[in-house]
């Protein structure tokens, strides 16, 4: 019934895909996350705008927006992710996620109060975190496990992709009608629209627990603290740990650059390309090296930036490189360690351990912010940054050390045309 | 549903969604094209120069049409009659009789945001650092200082909160003197040493003092604070984005109180005796007020105007409390009195 089924691994007629390419699925999915971001960074890019030019708000209303803005979406992460495996069906776990944040396009016509908006822009961020873990599932269930890098490499690139073209529409929107936020809101709508449609009517409804009981929270927990997931929980946890957020190290390159200063926006757009020309790449590098052992040397890229951040002087090559190393560094972790974790995992708690890392990730990230932050504000920037880069430094090693064996160890519950002889099959 | 049935929703979902939106936006066009076309222009009239030479008021135009976003001057003693439109297109504005200091956005793929001082000319003479979204601008009144506040955000899913506000003072010959949140900030006489430590909104005394607002842990503070002792003093809490009065015994400032947030009330307070007046405006006020004179304040706040296009009215208010706000000068934001 579903023409996608054919691309699905383990499914009938090997021969012209599987191995090949990613699935079609993960092509699909890529394309709903593309619109939905169009969408999303088109609201994003103008809100600052918009909330103290039009709404009228001052910096202290508009940190608490932005801080909801930043961290909402990690709370439910985890609901999600249980949700799509306790339910079997992942999918409709990610359509009610995507449906909400396209829900609350909408709803920013009417909202006007402080309330009213904080209120739209958590739906919106509920959303986005109520369907990452799922969404990855199904990204995982679509996938041949030895393409697995590859796989969320394109959906990475996709998605980023959208990303960058969203501020584009939104102030070409802006200039096409000046001053009418109303029609930024609309459009973007109708991209988000556009995209839950697609997921909708195409993306196949994969059941993630192939015939195996669902699990209740009590085995599911087991499987997430387990003992071959406890390892590369630790490592991303540690990570984090030591992960400056790269909004500072913006603010780092701006207290010393002019060009930085200047143009302050351009710094993220510069990060955004190199991820979306390096997503792909990356992804297949971990395939073939070990996406464990990607995912540490990412952060030796990080650890480069780092040093290069905190160098005194600089100029324009400085800041360009800090940029394409950042690119490296999210190319080699972000859809790496989904890759990585999927394969722990019995397929039915699949979308748990990818939000259970995630979350992981993201919670020690905020930690290291907060850690950031005071160290900044009481030895300046340049000390602060050297002291995480020793910290990334001790930290690689123990990582390394934590993730050792993830690599060679055999995925779990892999349908048997799946594994890589049924490739090698598909192949000849 | 088959394939081909789920093609034809999509294209559906497709065409209703381009249409849709498309439609809409042809619509806003259409009418702020009517708009333009139709709705009496702002009169405006040809004199800068006899305008710059008696005391004026000088704002951004946000009267529809041609002249949106530019810098107008009137006359003081006819703020609401014909505007005079500069070249200037500044998002916020302020300035002497010798300088303007204006904070633009240049919007584009990327939105680039500049502080420039201008000359009398309103051509562009010096360039101030402004990192991130203008916010509040301030020239001290013998104009050898200026002060520029931003917000600046970081960008990560990962850093909830992480926002600043980046107040840099300037001398206009080209000296940067810095980011004032790097003074030490002190609260009774104790160091406040928290990380989300912000300040923003200056408004200068003379060539060396100044008063700004402080921010951290959710509370605000009046600060006042001092170039040549490198360091800002709280005077009192609940106080945003102060104003001295033209005689220097008030500031007028936007309070919380127990408005829930993002509310403001202003509050006009005595320097001298520490008195606190609330003013007569009780709409919620998020702009650096001005004095119109030792007697009036004037604030611009946002208005939804009949075609559904987002502008904005400049205010006045007496500053002890009494009478009524009143409108001083349609279509305009971020007034400045040049005496």
């Amino acid at each position: 019934m579903y023409v996608t089924l054919r691309d699905r691994p383990g499914s009938d007629t090997p021969g012209r895909t599987v191995g090949r390419r990613v699935s079609s699925t993960v092509l699909l999915l890529g394309t709903v996350s593309l619109l939905t971001d169009v969408s999303s960074e088109m609201v994003a890019s103008v809100l600052p705008l918009y909330l103290t030019a039009v709404v009228g708000l001052s910096p202290v209303a508009y940190g608490f927006l932005d801080g909801i803005y930043q961290g909402v979406s990690a709370l439910v992460r985890i609901a999600g992710g249980y949700a799509g495996d306790r339910g079997g069906r992942p999918k409709w776990v990610a359509v009610v996620g995507y449906g909400a944040s396209a829900l609350s396009r909408i709803a920013m016509l009417p909202a006007q109060g402080f309330a009213a908006i904080t209120a739209v822009i958590t739906t919106d961020r509920l959303g986005k975190g109520l369907r990452t873990a799922p969404r990855d599932a199904l990204i995982a269930a679509s996938s041949d496990p030895a393409m697995l890098g590859r796989a969320f490499g394109v959906h990475r690139a996709l998605d980023t992709f959208g990303a960058a073209l969203g501020p584009l529409v939104a102030f070409a929107l802006l200039a096409a009608v000046p001053g009418s936020y109303d029609s930024v809101f609309l459009v973007s709508f109708a991209f988000a629209l556009v995209g839950v449609a697609v997921l909708v009517l195409f993306v196949p409804n994969l059941p993630t627990a192939v015939g195996a009981a669902r699990l209740g929270v009590r085995r599911m927990v087991a499987e997430v603290t387990g003992a071959r997931l406890r390892r590369p929980l630790l490592a991303a946890g540690l990570l984090g740990l030591v992960t400056v957020g790269d909004g500072f190290l913006y603010l780092t390159l701006q207290d010393r650059d002019d060009f930085a200063a200047l143009y302050f926006p351009l710094l993220f757009v510069g990060t955004n390309v190199a991820y979306l020309l390096l997503a792909v790449p990356m992804g297949r590098l971990a395939d073939r090296v070990g996406r464990a052992r990607v995912m540490v040397a990412g952060h030796g890229a990080l650890l480069a930036c780092y040093l290069l951040a905190a160098a005194p002087g600089g100029g324009l090559g400085l800041t360009v490189s800090v940029l394409l190393l950042l690119g490296v560094f999210y190319a080699a972790t972000d859809g790496v360690l989904p890759a990585l974790v999927a394969k722990l995992v019995p397929a039915g708690a699949r979308g748990s351990g990818i939000a259970a890392a995630q979350t992981m990730v993201v919670l020690s990230r905020f930690v290291s912010s907060v850690a950031f932050g005071l160290l900044w504000s009481v030895a300046g920037s340049a000390t602060a940054v050297l002291v995480f880069a020793g910290a990334l430094t001790a930290g690689i090693p123990i990582a390394w050390w934590l993730l050792r064996r993830v690599d060679a160890e055999p995925a779990v519950d892999v349908p048997a045309a799946a594994t890589p002889d049924g490739r090698a099959d598909g192949e000849s | 549903m088959g394939l081909r049935a789920r093609l034809i929703v999509l294209v559906a979902v497709v065409l209703l969604s381009a249409f849709g939106a498309g439609g809409y936006v042809w619509q806003v066009r259409q009418s702020q094209a009517q708009v333009q076309a139709a709705a009496s222009p702002v009169p405006v009239r040809d004199d800068p120069a006899a305008v710059r030479a008696a005391p004026h008021l000088m704002f951004r135009s946000t009267a529809l049409g041609t002249g949106y976003g530019k810098v107008a001057m009137t006359p003081l003693s006819d703020p609401d009659g014909p505007r005079v439109l500069t070249d200037a297109s500044c998002e916020r504005v302020y300035a002497t009789r010798a300088q303007t200091i204006c904070l633009s956005a240049e919007r584009g793929l990327l939105t680039v945001y500049r502080a420039q001082l201008l000359d009398a000319g309103f051509a562009p003479k010096l360039d101030l650092p402004l990192t991130g979204i203008p916010s509040r601008a301030r020239l001290s009144r013998d104009g050898t200082l200026a002060a520029t506040t931003s917000f600046v955000s970081g960008d990560s899913y990962a850093n909830p909160g992480e926002f600043s506000t980046r107040t840099v003072i300037s001398r206009t010959g080209g000296e940067v003197i810095g980011d004032i949140e790097e003074f030490p900030f002190y609260v009774d006489g104790r160091l406040v040493t928290a990380i989300d430590k912000n300040l923003w909104g200056v408004t200068f005394a003379d060539d060396d003092r100044f008063y700004a607002t402080a921010a951290s842990g959710g509370r605000t503070w009046l600060v006042e604070g001092s170039i040549a002792a490198g360091r800002v003093d709280a005077l009192r809490e609940d106080a945003e984005c102060p104003s001295l009065s033209p005689d220097r015994t008030r500031v007028v400032f936007k309070k919380r109180g127990d408005l829930p947030p993002g509310r403001w009330r202003l509050a006009v307070y005595d320097l001298a005796t520490g008195t606190e007046t609330l003013l007569a405006e009780t709409r919620s006020v998020d702009d650096q007020v001005e004095w119109l004179d030792d007697g009036q304040v004037v604030y611009g706040l946002p208005r939804i105007a009949d075609n559904g296009a987002a502008t904005s009215d400049v205010w006045r208010v007496p500053a002890d409390g009494s009478g009524a706000p009143q409108v001083l000068v349609h279509d305009a934001w971020s007034p400045v009195v040049v005496r």
